[in-house]
């Protein structure tokens, strides 16, 4: 089988920092939190009341009145980062063949939006009173069947669902798509809206979030001893990925290379992760070895870093099991201590991350990291400020409820 | 033809369909002239029933295709439920 070199052309996002790379990547690079006060619904009876919700999102900018009747928010953000990634990409799609261009587009939840609304609409109006555009606003396949339909792309297309693994998922399975050629451009990522009062409900129900309210920005605050939850947040981030040969043949800027892929599950329980970390750490050695690169080989990992106290220990541990002593030569950061977490897009964000951290050879920071938890094995987390390093290989970590866990690894481009 | 209900029809499509209100008149066709589709027409229909307070069966619905056949329609149906004493 004809094995191809995949690489990344374009990204786009939309996250508590910005809506766009040129916004949001200097707030991660200097460590600029984007968790507020929540001001989207009246969180007075809830116990919690911030979150990072996209700040001056103003959807007119970007969809007519019609169209805007019919996405959900979440589908409004994978829109709006897919158009960014396409525009950096320099696709031409008059002269592709779109039959060879495909979207995969994750989300944890979907339109949760549109569900609450025509919830309430059926409870108050009665069931002849709900939108016939409910369906095809709230279901998790509408970003990427959205993304298809405005681009004209024809090759396949469809949703990953892995709770917070989702954006990771949908770039580790569009690469392997290009690799094995079934597709020459697969447009992917994550999207997520569920800031909202029943998902900022549900979540609180489930003792996932912090509850920091005195102080929202100092509450993601990933691997240090004091964290107690992790920060909702809402966005969507998106990659072009295609064949190096593709790339090469119309003269594309290649951002970086994708190189590895590892999935596996803990098959453990439905939102703790296993203590041994046994899971995500096979999907870091699997992501490795579908790179065919060592362990020693990488310089930083985007950790998944969720700032809960059962989960950002374990991941450390983790860290420590695959890479040995080459752990302590390792930065590891969490870009949730500044964007929060956004659930089925966080993969996506914080590959798009990865990617500006190696073209500017800068390791993003993990804020808020003022006393590291001595169970996190005393990795270098990069607190509080960015550090300038040579950046050839980085890992990007997503793990989600239900036992998922997602490892990507991307490379500096060399020809 | 009643100015009230020419009014509020106008404005529900040209919200609806994200269009001003001037670019619709009672010739306007929904297909034609604002590429509407099923899932368009099947929103229109609830704004209608909800602003007017009635009920449009599918058969009814499906015989409107132009604004002026809704405003018609609209117009008979309220004289049927209120008739004048």
């Amino acid at each position: 089988m004809d094995i191809k070199r995949v690489v990344v052309t374009g990204t786009g996002a939309v996250c508590a920092v910005g809506c766009s790379k040129q916004t949001a990547w200097p707030a991660v690079r200097d460590g600029r939190s984007g968790i507020r006060p929540i001001t989207s619904f009246d969180t007075s009876r809830y116990e919690v009341h911030f979150a990072g919700e996209v700040p001056d999102f103003d959807p007119l900018k970007y969809f007519g009145k019609r169209e805007l009747n019919r996405l959900d928010r979440y589908v409004q953000f994978a829109v709006v980062a897919a158009d960014e990634a396409f525009a950096e990409s320099g696709l031409d799609l008059e002269r592709e063949n779109c039959e060879r261009i495909g979207s995969f587009i994750g989300t944890g939840i979907g339109g949760l939006h549109e569900i609450e609304a025509q919830h309430a609409r059926l409870l108050e109006s009665g069931p002849d009173r709900t939108s016939p555009l409910m369906i095809p606003k709230l279901m998790t396949n509408a970003a990427a069947g959205q993304v298809s339909m405005r681009k004209g792309l024809r090759g396949p297309s469809m949703s990953v669902s892995s709770a917070c693994a989702s954006g990771s998922h949908a770039i580790g399975e569009a690469f392997h798509c290009v690799r094995y050629g079934m597709a020459d451009v697969i447009v992917c990522g994550g999207a997520e809206a569920a800031v909202t009062p029943m998902g900022l409900s549900g979540f609180q129900q489930a003792k996932a979030l912090s509850t920091r309210n005195d102080n929202p920005q100092a509450a993601s605050r990933p691997f240090d001893l004091h964290r107690d939850g992790f920060v909702m947040s809402e966005g969507g981030a998106i990659l072009v990925l295609e064949s190096l040969q593709h790339a090469k043949a119309r003269g594309a800027n290649i951002l970086a290379e994708i190189a590895g892929y590892g999935a596996t599950s803990d098959a453990y329980h439905i939102t703790l992760p296993d203590p041994d970390g046994k899971g995500a750490a096979r999907a870091m050695i699997n992501a490795l070895a579908d790179a065919g690169i060592a362990p020693s080989d990488i310089d930083y990992i985007n950790a998944h870093g969720t700032s809960t106290p059962a989960g950002d220990d374990i991941e450390a541990r983790a860290i420590c099991s695959v890479f040995g002593e080459h752990a302590l030569k390792l930065a590891v950061s969490s870009s949730k201590s500044v964007f929060g977490h956004s659930l089925g897009a966080s993969g996506a964000m914080e590959s798009a991350v990865c990617i500006w951290a190696m073209l500017n050879n800068v390791c993003p920071p993990t804020i808020n990291l003022d006393d590291p938890d001595p169970e996190c094995c005393g990795l270098n987390f990069v607190p509080h400020k960015p550090q300038e390093r040579v950046l050839n290989a980085v890992v990007n970590n997503s793990f989600g409820f239900g036992g998922h866990n997602v490892a990507l690894v991307f490379r500096k481009f060399k020809g | 033809m009643t100015e009230d209900v020419r009014g509020k029809v106008i404005s529900l499509v040209a919200e609806r369909m994200g269009v001003e209100p001037d670019q619709v008149t009672e010739n306007t066709h929904f297909v034609n002239d604002l590429q509407s589709d099923s899932l368009d027409m099947a929103e229109l229909v609830i704004d209608l029933e909800e602003e007017f307070s009635l009920s449009i069966s599918d058969e009814e619905a499906q015989k409107i295709e132009t604004v002026g056949q809704a405003i018609k329609y609209i117009e008979d149906k309220q004289q049927q439920q209120q008739p004048q004493s």
